[in-house]
């Protein structure tokens, strides 16, 4: 099964839920889909023998500025040995999409990283903390407009 | 010739007590088992068989800083772990001392400029005695850097003080 049938797959299930095919782009071939309905999305390609997308291999957020910042999925089907990819694009000024956390047990930390690095807020997730930065950081340091701090915690940040 | 030579019985050997403390120190400095990064594989490195850290009387890793004499800062010390740092730097007791090994804890290595979570020198927290350039040092020169402490601490007067000295304060 092809990305495009992957595509019509879901659009059938969720009608107009994926919104491109996109190949034309150097690397994985993606879908970009409506991050309203994420959570259906990815409950239908873990759990449709014909998908059976077991396996969430990574989790990452890109930021477009200025309107937009993208939540990645790297998916893998054991089962069938394919590899899938889903991009949601979230507004910038307020990111916020669904937790996958319930359905794939791994998204924790990495919904927690991506947080922490790009200020996407996850609802649903059990525990939305940051994972690397300390918890009284300010600012999300992936996002391309962030300001490195002068200081922390009196501690001066300059060579 | 001294007054008191064959005054004493075979065996009996005569110095100052600043010699005995500090030969004593000099021959035991055990560091806190605490690597940060790659630096710390070419500490562990320094202390297994082939290069054997041992010979210089610091081989023994102590888990707990309550009984160490060194720090040996090997690694990229973040912001984050600077806190954690400095704590376990008051834990341990006097005297104690600090190696800076390798460029990231010497002044935030590659990370000097861009790394936002990056400490830009541990001697921004702690005090350092021996600094150790490399990236990360070979195991040879970190033995020098002992060495080099080893020489300093010889030198030190913790009995015989001089008469004009400032008495010892404790920072705080």
């Amino acid at each position: 099964m092809d990305l495009e049938a992957i595509a019509g797959k879901l659009n059938a299930r969720f009608p107009e839920v994926v919104k491109s095919v996109e190949t034309a782009h150097a690397g994985d071939p993606f879908l970009v889909i409506d991050p309203g309905r994420i959570l259906d999305v990815a409950k239908f390609l873990r759990d449709d023998p014909e998908m059976s997308f077991e396996w969430l291999m990574c989790l990452s957020g890109v930021d477009y500025p200025p309107e937009s910042i993208a939540v990645v999925y790297n998916l893998y089907s054991q089962t069938h040995g394919r590899r899938l990819t889903l991009k949601a694009l979230l507004d910038r000024n307020d990111p916020r999409i669904f937790s996958v956390e319930s359905v794939w047990r791994m998204a924790d930390w990495h919904e927690r990283e991506c947080y922490d690095m790009f200020g996407v807020v996850f609802d649903g997730h059990p525990d939305l903390r940051r994972i690397l930065l300390p918890f009284d950081w300010e600012g999300h340091p992936l996002r391309k407009d962030y300001v490195y701090p002068e200081s922390y915690r009196g501690v001066t940040n300059k060579p | 010739m001294s007054p008191i030579e064959n005054h004493f019985e075979d065996g009996i050997l005569v110095t100052s007590l600043d010699t005995v403390i500090n030969w004593a120190r000099r021959s035991s400095v055990w560091p806190v088992t605490f690597g940060l990064a790659c630096c710390a594989i070419e500490m562990m490195c320094t202390g297994m068989s082939r290069y054997d850290i041992d010979r210089l009387g610091s081989g023994v890793f102590r888990a707990t800083p309550r009984q160490s004499d060194l720090m040996i800062v090997a690694g990229t010390v973040t912001h984050q772990m600077a806190s954690r740092l400095k704590l376990l730097y008051d834990q341990m007791p006097e005297p104690k001392w600090v190696i800076s090994m390798g460029s990231c804890s010497n002044a935030g290595g590659p990370y000097w400029e861009h790394g936002y979570s990056v400490l830009k020198g541990v001697d921004k927290v702690v005090p350092v005695d021996v600094y150790v350039t490399g990236c990360p040092p070979r195991p040879e020169a970190l033995m020098d850097a002992l060495i080099h402490l080893q020489n300093r601490i010889i030198k030190k007067r913790t009995i015989a003080r001089p008469r004009d000295a400032a008495p010892r304060t404790v920072e705080a």
